[in-house]
């Protein structure tokens, strides 16, 4: 047995080196934090800067139109999403009808669809050329000044579409918040009278309340931070109206104020969503759990159930994907040209990068706050939610708020180079790898951290302490304990984040190197040329990448019923 | 095998003290208790014993091997102690024999693969060797903890409330069959529980704590029979708390006189601690003794629980043989078994007052 002997001042030493290890981890978790909110800062900055002329001339002209349309589209996203989101976690959780269980994880499968992409597919579909519309002409003999047709390019096409591939983020903790609800709550109800309605809209319901808004919240920044939809359907937001403002205008200081405009409707909902989660907890009803009796459901109201929660897949999912496939083998030798095998390396390449700097750093972080005794401080806790706050960040604000501040650096590092030494040094980060790897982790590594933490978490202080009490300590434990147990999460934080890079759209097309084509891009700039049938091959291989995710976060969800271990799964 | 000494060990947390005791010994062999209400410092008195936390000040020893003081810190890695947890701590990624071989890598693959199994085998779960921990009971999971600690033949057993996760047949017939195992073993051990009837039951010497603080130490019947003060008495078991008032040798109680004693000094008495079991309930009205009514009567099988209300209004618990079921209002006649009666100085608050032994023998 190795018995430490020390010298006589050495216990300080001990506790010092102790405390200094805390500081180091403290200040790396720090300066993370202060460089990944870089951009947030930069924005939020601007705020005072005066940028007189063209912020009156903004103010009097598109100023409410981008308030109107954002605000119209957020609230009518919520409505949608609330209703399709709450609805079908009510019914394949409560309701027996045949096809609920694959309901319950197919309903998750629009979550793959990047809204962008169902938005070019809708377009082909419902356009005046498209199938739907030829198919009336030819029924009734109609031609073009014969009937009125909705349009698909307009504030409500950009409502259906974003509501249908974001309504799985409500269906997602609604699920979860009606499974992890007592049954005996529901039951106690129904004892006092309560029927299969109104124990729905008196008790389940309102515990779920918070763990609702909580998705609403995260399908609403979704929508805030959307580009692709409402560029291409020429509905002006924020978003759009940011990029333009820059790039049309040449006015960054205006673009900027109009993000930080943007940003104080996200942080609004960041606020909405922590006081939520907060009280969650507070909905547990009681630590017991059985197993769901599920409402028996007549013959015709199977029927409308079935109905209920087949809509969301086919419209959000299949209908879209099968339109993709038809484009993209009758447009094979378009799509899938000699470019096309570049467009992949250069999407994967890059996702692949951002995804493992965001694990890298995450584990790092959270490593650095894991001690044997004391819990992470609230300072610490603190900034770790900064560094993480990124993923509410729309991307043309990051954009913005990254070109800006990047693009100083360069000419005040170019012009001191060539003032000094007569040399040019360009661009080294905007314009750059650099610039859109940044953004890539300011933007994505919450995800990276929720994920590991919830790994790491799983290894708890306990085991760390049985290990070290048989003798197995430092490296050892990390490769016998540690890295075995949190593997998978390592995985899973890698893939979310390699499929998140894939789908972006604005900050990648702001910041790319010159000439830098992803899968994303090459679908944008086909469908702003209205060629369509062209952008299917590169939005098809962006729908199937993102199927994976899905099918681990529907794994994930089967396993987490407490109080239901590996032994009976029957009812998920 | 070897014991654990703690001589003047302080610790704080946050600047207050969490630990702070003057001495406490485990014998070789023994199995010690840590018992009192949640925090009040035994777990972190075991987490100092296994070296997951550092003493400001004094020493702790282990076989006589200094383990921490001012100048030498062992960490738990070299300390050679076992450590049980409430929640097992089983890794989820290794197979149950995996589990109880993890603490053996100074062994030789074949060595010591035949030790866990041996320990498996001592446990009762060499059949359930190749499953992993989430497929077992609670019970099999707290045994294959209890093989995994033991392994590598720990100098002490370190136990933070091994049976509190299971249901009340299971933890009776595992804390036996625990029990067994480490006396057959010989193992020193040192658990920390907040039940004093698993306390009773299990340990050779029970230390009750208080805010960090040593309140009595000695075997479970000293201190439930002999208690130094109120905290202690009730903590043991249940207790009535009786109005008296001193009459010279006596107090006065509506269950009769009790003798004071010597020790009392004139200083102030107002309750008197009675348990439930000291009181004899006589069915037959006895004009001697007090008399009162029965106000309520629970069976509980083994014994039943009467409560007895005298006609100041004063309530007290009666525990009588089951074969008792008195009628509710029937009226009853109680005397005292000065064994099970306490009387300490008024303590205030419950604040711990240093007298010796003071019970009306």
């Amino acid at each position: 047995m190795a018995v430490l002997e020390f010298e006589n001042q050495q216990p300080l030493v001990r506790q010092g080196r102790r405390r200094k290890g805390t500081s180091l981890a403290t200040g790396f978790v720090l300066v993370m934090a202060l460089i990944l909110s870089i951009p947030v800062l930069v924005v939020l900055g601007y705020v005072f800067v005066p940028a007189q002329d063209i912020w009156a001339h903004l103010a009097s002209t598109v100023l409410p139109t981008y308030l109107y349309n954002t605000l119209a589209l957020a609230l009518g996203v919520a409505a949608v999403v609330l209703i399709i989101g709450v609805g079908t976690a009510w019914l394949v959780t409560m309701c027996e009808f045949p096809g609920r269980r694959i309901f319950s994880w197919a309903l998750f499968l629009p979550l793959a669809m990047p809204a962008y992409i169902i938005a070019y597919t809708y377009t082909g579909m419902f356009d005046f050329a498209g199938p739907l519309q030829t198919a009336l002409r030819e029924m009734f003999g109609w031609s073009r000044a014969d009937y009125w047709f909705p349009s698909i390019r307009s504030l409500g096409g950009a409502i259906a579409m974003l509501g249908l591939v974001l309504y799985p983020y409500v269906y997602l903790v609604s699920r979860t918040a009606f499974l992890e609800q007592s049954i005996c709550a529901l039951e106690v109800g129904r004892t006092l009278g309560r029927g299969p309605w109104r124990g729905f809209f008196s008790i389940a319901l309102p515990l779920a309340r918070p763990a609702i808004v909580t998705g609403l919240a995260l399908a609403l920044m979704e929508t805030l931070s959307d580009f692709g939809t409402v560029q291409f359907f020429a509905v002006d937001t924020f978003t759009t109206g940011i990029y333009r403002t820059w790039f049309g205008l040449g006015e960054p200081a205006a673009a900027a104020q109009l993000a930080a405009i943007l940003m104080l409707f996200v942080f609004t909902l960041i606020l909405i969503e922590r006081f939520n989660r907060g009280k969650r907890k507070f909905h547990h009803t009681t630590g017991r759990y059985q197993k769901i009796t599920r409402y028996r459901l007549g013959k015709g109201h199977q029927g409308l159930a079935l109905l209920a929660c087949a809509l969301p897949i086919i419209f959000g999912f299949l209908l879209p994907t099968g339109w993709l496939l038809k484009d993209s083998i009758s447009h094979s030798s378009s799509a899938f040209n000699a470019h096309f095998p570049q467009l992949v390396l250069n999407s994967v390449t890059v996702a692949l990068i951002a995804a493992g700097l965001s694990l890298l750093l995450a584990l790092f972080l959270i490593y650095g706050l894991r001690r044997d005794s004391a819990a992470p401080s609230r300072f610490e806790q603190g900034a770790l939610r900064v560094a993480s706050m990124g993923y509410a960040v729309p991307g043309p604000v990051l954009a913005v708020g990254i070109m800006l501040p990047f693009g100083f650096v360069d000419n005040a590092v170019d012009s001191w180079m060539r003032t000094a030494f007569g040399i040019s040094t360009g661009l080294i980060l905007s314009g750059t790898m650099v610039a859109l790897l940044f953004a890539y982790i300011v933007r994505f590594l919450a995800i990276s951290l929720n994920t590991v933490e919830a790994g790491v978490d799983t290894v708890t202080p306990n085991m760390d302490r049985a290990a070290r009490t048989l003798g197995v300590t430092g490296l050892k434990k990390l490769f016998r304990v540690h890295i075995p147990i949190i593997s998978g999460s390592l995985m899973t934080a890698v893939l979310l984040v390699f499929v998140d890079v894939m789908k972006e759209l604005p900050a990648t097309l702001v910041l790319r190197p010159f000439g830098f084509d992803t899968l994303a891009i090459r679908a944008y700039e086909m469908a702003s040329d209205e060629r369509l049938a062209d952008a299917a091959g590169p939005s098809l291989a962006i729908v199937i990448v993102g199927i994976l995710p899905v099918i681990i976060l529907s794994r994930a969800i089967a396993k987490s019923r407490p109080g239901q271990h590996s032994a009976s799964r029957s009812d998920l | 095998m070897s014991n654990l000494v703690f001589s003047n060990v302080r610790h704080q947390y946050d600047g207050i003290n969490s630990v702070d005791i003057e001495y406490l010994e485990v014998g070789t062999g023994k199995l010690v208790c840590l018992l009192g209400p949640s925090g009040c410092g035994k777990s972190t008195t075991l987490r100092l014993a296994a070296g997951l936390e550092s003493p400001l000040e004094g020493e702790i020893s282990i076989g006589g091997e200094v383990m921490a003081n001012e100048k030498i810190f062992v960490g738990p890695e070299d300390r050679r102690v076992g450590l049980m947890f409430q929640d097992y701590a089983l890794f989820p990624h290794l197979t149950v024999a995996d589990n109880v071989a993890f603490g053996l890598s100074h062994l030789g693959g074949e060595e010591r693969r035949a030790r866990a199994e041996a320990m498996l085998e001592t446990v009762g779960m060499a059949s359930s060797a190749q499953k992993y921990p989430h497929m077992l009971s609670g019970g099999e999971q707290q045994r294959v903890a209890l093989a995994r600690a033991l392994a590598p033949s720990p100098r002490i057993m370190l136990m933070d409330e091994p049976f509190s996760g299971l249901d009340a047949v299971l933890r009776n017939r595992l804390r036996d069959e625990t029990l067994a195992l480490l006396k057959e073993m010989g193992t020193t051990v040192l658990m920390v529980t907040h039940d004093p009837e698993e306390a009773l039951r299990m340990a050779d010497e029970i230390v009750l704590m208080r805010a960090g603080k040593i309140v009595q130490q000695g075997p479970g019947g000293e201190l439930y029979n002999r208690p130094v003060d109120a905290f202690v008495a009730s903590f043991l078991g249940d207790v009535n708390r009786v109005p008296a008032r001193q009459n010279g040798e006596f107090f006065e109680t509506d269950l009769g006189p009790v003798p004071a004693t010597a020790a009392l000094n004139g200083e102030s008495v107002t309750n008197i601690l009675i348990r439930p079991e000291a009181i004899r309930f006589l069915p037959v009205v006895n004009p001697d003794a007090p008399t009162g009514e029965v106000v309520l009567s629970r069976n509980l099988g083994a014994y039943s629980l009467v409560d007895v209300q005298f006609e100041s209004g004063m309530r007290v618990t009666v525990r009588v043989a089951s074969m008792y079921q008195p009628n509710l209002g029937e009226s009853c006649s109680l005397t005292l078994n000065l064994g099970g009666v306490f009387i300490f100085p008024e303590p205030g608050n419950g604040i711990y007052v240093d007298k010796p032994i003071s019970n009306a023998n």
